[in-house]
């Protein structure tokens, strides 16, 4: 079991994150989230073109560099930290990978050079309106007469969905329901049929759509009506890598607010100094690293191919969620009034946490998950 | 360490206890030819019952012991940081005078550090030592003393000086715990054990001889044997196994290692037993419980999470990483995990948390769990104190003011 990153691995995120240092100040973050799309065209060819982070995960054999989700979740984190604005989550974590598990052979030779080059911006549409990730809730039908399938009905949360070139889409077959009948398809961004609308969100640098498809044509993704375990994987693999992205947001927040307690003067000295300040900082410290520990371990258990992926996917995802709310939450309260401002950029990351903790399931959904899964043990 | 000389060391150890290894002497006997060749404690000092060999030696010598189920010196309790404060700090004469009995068993030790009145503040001793010109004499009480109801020496802290800063006022001396000035009382906790004591000292005399480095050094030194403490606690763990042998000098040991490990007994209480959560929790059927579910995954996931982490720390430390915040925070974890699973344990028993003893589940073990908690947050550096350290250190935060850093008989301090 890997507990430690590789000299390679120190090496690659510190190039990881001087470009996103750069790339991706608060100047950046604050004028992406208050566009439409929601990144910049420009930053994501440069970090297609001269970082490559599209192709991290996706094999050689289909254009990619090959790495694993150590590597991809050393990019989350600091895309995390960043909080850059761009289509990455969706098109490399959620449509790359789900097109890895589930995809022919000729789909994902057609497919995932594109989204490794990054050439074409891809997403994953799983949740409707009732906001619930499993299979059971899937409700958009796929309608087939003979070999054509034509999908009706609507997703909802679709991250980056209104910019996406390909959408990939989860359907059940018509008549089937719980986790039978789980089938993926992928239709073009501008498909006939297809209606999207950006939704008003919470947290403006995580662009989210409705998706309404009114007899939108569609091919189907391996096999039609065996997506089921394609599903949860995709899943699993998503909630590890987010859980990386947390714990570099949460980790930014830590530093700055702790940065930010050794300045600040109040009754004629630096507000550090009082263990009431003191003794947050030092549970804020904890809750972080115990988080990262889960979050590694998950990422480092998916590249061993440990059969614990599952359990580790919702242990990572609790324990991300609830460090990167609570340490949000703190570093507000310890940056006072001035933290509760609009110019101030804590609440930048604040809003991440809040969207990350539900994205893909609360907290509490992951735990109760997690039980269901446990078994024997880890 | 090539591997020629650890080839070369294990064969060495191993010819001499085929001469020598006899399960027939007594424990004193074997332990005296230990102490004399060498091989007890082999990372010690060539001229002190060592053998001058690195200390990742050892495990390739103990593999020989263990071949030939030889025992090994006297190990347990606080004897083993008497012997490595004694070894950097002491004197030959007390290396000469100590040291010995300490390897073959005879001697046991005990700590006088902690007082009444300075719990997490021990540089705040007030137990005086006054030199009458010929002798020390100590006055005070220290408290939290394993084993001070059968020792025979204690490391005491005492102050000596009281018109400098507390830290630079304070001597480190061996008591003779045997002496009429020394009286110990045995302190019942409130999980109903009693594994420390209370120590009145009255007039007791330590001759000069046996002052510990020099006056007013005993911060220094007491460091010294707190860094020991650590290092000795996972030792510790290793000792309990019992080797399970028939013959006279086993059952030595094992009565030995008893004595000393008898305070320690409900310490896996006091860490909370999650290992018993999920099994209890599917014999009592408060598994189908949604709430149950929630906590007892909040419970796995956090001391899943603090394993990792300590792992963390070990795996850079190998890699020869500087230290991250990672190893700084696994006391404050297992205060953490303790507390989540002392609740879990209750929510699991329902009415069951009720009772104890033999009315209680599990026999009682988990009633202990519950009365023993509260203790890990206290012992061996509060949490808020551990909360201090990872501020100040880890996170690079100012220290609070302090009221303390004058003369120390103007310091505030508790009345006793």
């Amino acid at each position: 079991m890997q507990f430690a990153f590789t000299e390679e691995q120190h090496q690659f995120k510190d190039v990881v994150k001087r470009f996103l240092r750069e790339k991706s100040p608060t100047t950046e973050v604050r004028r992406l989230m208050e566009t439409d799309d929601g990144f910049d065209p420009v930053v994501w060819k440069q970090l297609s073109d001269e970082l490559a982070l599209p192709s991290l995960i996706v094999p050689e054999n289909y254009g990619g560099a090959g790495f694993g989700f150590v590597e991809l979740s050393i990019v989350m984190e600091e895309m995390g930290h960043s909080l850059l604005c761009a289509p990455y989550f969706s098109s490399v974590v959620l449509a790359a990978n789900a097109i890895l598990n589930v995809g022919t052979e000729k789909q994902k030779l057609d497919l995932l050079p594109q989204i490794a080059s990054g050439s074409i911006r891809a997403t994953l549409a799983v949740t409707e309106s009732s906001g619930r990730w499993n299979a059971a809730a899937v409700e958009l039908v796929a309608e087939t007469d003979g070999d054509e399938f034509t999908l009706q009905g609507e997703k909802c949360f679709v991250v980056d969905g209104h910019t996406a070139g390909k959408i990939v889409v989860v359907a059940r077959l018509e008549g089937s329901e719980g986790d039978d009948g789980i089938s993926f398809f992928v239709v073009d961004g501008d498909a006939p049929g297809l209606t999207k609308s950006l939704l008003k969100t919470v947290d403006p640098t995580r662009k989210l759509a409705r998706l309404e498809f009114n007899s939108v044509q569609a091919e189907p993704l391996g096999e039609p009506g065996a997506g089921m375990g394609a599903l949860t994987k995709t899943l699993d693999q998503a909630a590890i890598a987010l859980s990386n992205e947390m714990i570099g947001g949460a980790q930014y927040l830590m530093d700055s607010t702790v940065e930010y307690s050794k300045v600040r003067m109040q009754f004629g000295r630096v507000i550090g100094s009082f263990q009431a300040i003191k003794h947050r900082c030092a549970d804020m410290l904890l809750l972080l690293e115990l988080a990262k520990s889960a979050a590694y371990r998950a990422a480092a258990a998916l590249d061993e191919g440990d059969e614990s992926v599952p359990v580790l996917a919702n242990m990572a995802k609790s324990a991300a969620s609830d460090a990167y709310i609570q340490i949000a939450a703190d570093s507000i309260q310890i940056h006072g009034g001035i933290g509760f401002t609009w110019d101030q950029d804590t609440h930048l990351w604040f809003k991440r946490a809040k969207s990350s903790e539900v994205f893909l399931g609360d907290p509490a959904y992951h735990r109760e998950l997690m039980m269901q899964r446990w078994g024997e043990g880890i | 360490m090539s591997n020629l000389t650890v080839n070369a060391v294990k064969e060495e150890v191993r010819a001499w206890l085929q001469e020598n290894w006899d399960a027939g002497l007594s424990l004193v006997e074997w332990r005296n030819k230990l102490a004399d060749s060498g091989w007890g404690v082999p990372d010690w000092p060539g001229q002190w019952y060592g053998r001058d060999l690195p200390v990742a030696m050892l495990p390739e010598i103990e593999e020989e012991f263990a071949e030939v189920n030889a025992v090994g010196v006297a190990r347990s309790g606080i004897r083993m940081l008497a012997a490595a404060t004694i070894l950097e700090h002491g004197n030959d004469l007390h290396k000469k005078e100590f040291l010995r009995r300490i390897l073959t068993g005879e001697d046991t030790w005990c700590q006088l550090f902690s007082e009444p009145g300075s719990g997490s503040d021990l540089a705040g001793a007030t137990t005086r030592a006054d030199f009458d010109g010929e002798n020390w004499i100590v006055n005070g009480q220290k408290l939290w003393t394993t084993s001070a109801h059968h020792a025979d020496y204690g490391l005491l802290l005492a102050r000596t000086d009281w018109d400098v800063p507390k830290h630079q006022g304070l001597t480190y001396f061996i008591l003779d715990m045997t002496q009429p000035g020394v009286d110990v009382h045995q302190v019942k906790q409130m999980n109903g054990h009693a594994s420390f004591n209370q120590v009145f000292i009255t007039d007791a005399t330590v001759a000069p001889q046996y002052r510990v480095d020099e006056e007013g050094a005993g911060w220094r030194v007491a460091m010294t044997t707190l860094a020991h403490e650590r290092r000795n606690a996972d030792g510790m763990n290793r000792l309990n196994r019992d080797s399970g042998l028939p013959g006279a000098i086993y059952e030595e040991e094992r009565k030995e290692v008893a004595t000393v490990m008898e305070p320690y007994k409900w310490y896996p209480q006091r860490a909370g037993r999650v290992d018993l959560v999920m099994q209890r929790a599917k014999q009592t059927g408060r598994i189908e419980n949604a709430s149950v579910r929630q906590e007892i995954a909040k419970l796995l996931i956090m001391s899943k999470s603090a394993e990792w982490t300590a792992r963390r720390a070990r795996a850079a430390q190998e890699l020869g990483m500087p230290q991250g915040p990672e190893g700084s925070l696994g006391k404050l974890a297992a205060s953490n995990v303790a507390k989540q699973a002392s609740g879990v344990h209750t929510l699991i028993s329902g009415a069951d948390a009720l009772l104890t003893g033999s009315d209680g589940a599990m026999d009682g073990l988990i009633a202990e769990v519950l009365v023993s908690v509260p203790a890990v947050s206290i012992a061996g550096g509060t949490d808020e104190i551990q909360r201090n350290i990872i501020a100040e250190r880890v996170l690079g935060m100012e220290k609070e003011p302090r009221f303390d850093s004058g003369p120390f008989k103007d310091v505030p301090r508790n009345v006793v």
